[in-house]
């Protein structure tokens, strides 16, 4: 085989793995929607969307309270993982003595091999009690469910982060330090700075999961259909709507269904482009400072 | 390097093309897949043990997913039994056939630490309606009453509904959903103000059975009826059953079938 041609397979392979990707999510996609849309057309788009009673049973099928329970789970996981998250990589990244990293480093990926099922019997065996007795109520809500979903995104936003902090040219540390500034002001004032844009796609990940996530907020969020008046109140995500009802659903209830994971794949895509443009807005303003 | 890659391939292939020939001869047994209530499960799983011993020719596989799973599946020819815990709705019915294995009663499970072990059906209506919100209102300690319910389409809770609820009241909206019956008793067993219903197959020590109606739910209350709680556990065929399945079928309804059934805590067919 001669070079040329060699290099002509490569090319083309690669770009048929690349395509091959597209190709199946564009199927997912249109399978969900084929699925998903009659639900939509016969119960009506605002009704479905902006409901407030789901009860199949009943023919009801409004996913609002669930959005909420999905944006409220999300939202606050991130609230907590995310100061912690990047503290943590800052202190990975600039503090940390090697021999602590060696120790902490393979820790956070532990954690992130956990299948989430261990963490939900975890949260609902210790974590659930825990919660009942700190905060009344049935220990089922959705702070026990964004407590869970904040050990299982920290990792990520952990290493993610901690990545982005390290790719900084030693030059910019080099430079603040020679300028007179502390270590704390160079961290704060020029690394930190100029890691944004990772930071951000470390969140990015880090949210991608949290509103994913499926079975370990079944087991700990009580899956009540209400839009919850505290956090201490028990929710239902919109990902735990489809696994809890799945085997059960028949007609228009099946579609409905899929009309629940089309509202997800829309809330997820609403949620990148937002990531995005903070990602692409910092890059711009941090000028040279993206890697 | 290239050659030890080949080298790995080949003998993955053969593996797999020794392991579809163990396979292949699996295939002249009688193969009977079983799917549906989570309920008859267990019970289903015992039957299909024991029949295997007496007739090895047989391989029954006994799944779970649900009454709705089991309906939906035996109506399509996806399996050849289909297993409910509930009566079938006029619309689900079409060409099945019904064949009840056994009945079985629903518990009403508290946590231990509840001092209170009787309740009338009205009450428990009003309970789980929403309707008494407080244990002191049973003549309990002042506590809140955290009811446990099972999802939307589970056997348990449609049987639960019609007999307890009726056409026109309504579990509360707020009450925890739990996915299984362990679950259920899980989350009872842990929360003192918690109430839930299980299935009597489930019952262990670590709940507290609530009578109704002063009578506690048993094999006994439930054959002669007075325990008002109770259901039927259901094969579903699609059609008349023909070879290997009616002759399981057969054999789960004759005496020997019966009295694994028994076994299992469910109570046989009378006959």
């Amino acid at each position: 085989m001669s070079r040329w041609t060699e290099e002509y397979f490569i090319e083309k392979g690669l770009l048929l793995t690349a395509i091959s990707s597209i190709i199946i999510i564009g199927l997912i996609i249109i399978f969900i929607f084929k699925e998903g849309i009659p639900a939509i057309q016969s119960y009506g788009f605002f009704n479905f969307v902006f409901g407030m009673n789901w009860s199949p049973s009943e023919g009801q099928y409004g996913v609002f309270p669930m959005i909420i329970g999905s944006l409220g789970i999300t939202l606050l996981s991130l609230l907590m993982a995310v100061p912690l998250g990047l503290l943590c990589a800052i202190f990975l990244a600039e503090v940390a003595p090697a021999r602590m990293r060696k120790v902490l480093n393979p820790t956070l990926q532990t954690l992130a091999g956990i299948p989430s099922v261990v963490y939900g019997f975890f949260g609902l065996i210790l974590l659930v009690p825990f919660m009942r007795a700190q905060f009344g109520g049935t220990g089922f809500s959705m702070f026990t469910a964004s407590v869970i979903l904040t050990v299982m995104i920290l990792p990520i936003i952990v290493s993610v982060s901690e990545d982005a902090l390290r790719s900084i040219p030693h030059e910019y540390k080099e430079a603040s330090l020679a300028l007179g500034a502390t270590h704390w002001q160079t961290i704060k004032n020029v690394i930190f700075p100029a890691a944004i844009p990772g930071v951000i796609t470390s969140v990015i990940l880090g949210m991608g999961r949290a509103v994913g996530e499926t079975l370990a907020i079944i087991m700990v969020a009580g899956n009540v259909v209400q839009i919850p008046g505290s956090i201490f109140d028990p929710v239902r995500a919109l990902t735990s709507n489809i696994a809890i009802e799945m085997g059960y659903a028949t007609g228009i209830h099946y579609n409905a269904l899929f009309a629940t994971g089309i509202v997800l794949i829309f809330m997820i895509i609403v949620l990148l482009i937002i990531a995005n443009y903070l990602h692409y807005k910092k890059k711009v303003t941090i000028g040279g400072g993206y890697l | 390097m290239k050659l030890k890659y080949g080298l790995g391939v080949l003998i993955i292939l053969i593996i797999i093309i020794a392991l579809y020939g163990t396979i292949n001869t699996e295939s002249q047994y009688e193969r009977i897949d079983i799917a549906g209530s989570t309920s008859v499960q267990p019970v289903a799983e015992a039957l299909a043990q024991e029949y295997m011993k007496t007739y090895p020719k047989v391989k029954i596989n006994v799944q779970g997913g649900g009454s709705g799973l089991g309906i939906r599946s035996v109506s399509q020819d996806i399996i050849a039994i289909g297993t409910s815990s509930k009566n079938l709705k006029t619309n689900e019915k079409g060409s099945l056939q019904e064949y009840v294995i056994g009945k079985e009663g629903i518990v009403i499970a508290v946590n231990v630490n509840n001092p209170g072990d009787d309740l009338s059906k009205e009450q428990l209506k009003d309970v789980f309606s929403g309707k008494i919100k407080n244990w002191n209102e049973l003549g309990g300690p002042n506590a809140p009453i955290d009811v446990v319910v099972r999802e939307d389409g589970s056997g348990t809770r449609k049987a639960f509904e019609d007999m307890v609820m009726g056409k026109n009241t309504k579990v509360r909206s707020d009450a925890i959903v739990q996915t299984s019956t362990e679950s259920v008793k899980l989350t009872v067993k842990q929360d003192p103000n918690a109430i839930g219903y299980i299935s009597l197959v489930h019952m262990s020590s670590d709940v507290k059975v609530v009578k109704l109606n002063g009578i506690s739910p048993s094999l006994e209350t439930i054959v002669d009826g007075s325990y008002k709680l109770q259901r039927p556990f259901m094969f579903l065929t699609n059609g008349e059953p023909k070879g290997a399945v009616k002759e399981f079928i057969d054999w789960c309804l004759s005496p020997e079938g019966q009295k694994i059934v028994v076994k299992e805590k469910v109570v046989p067919v009378t006959t």
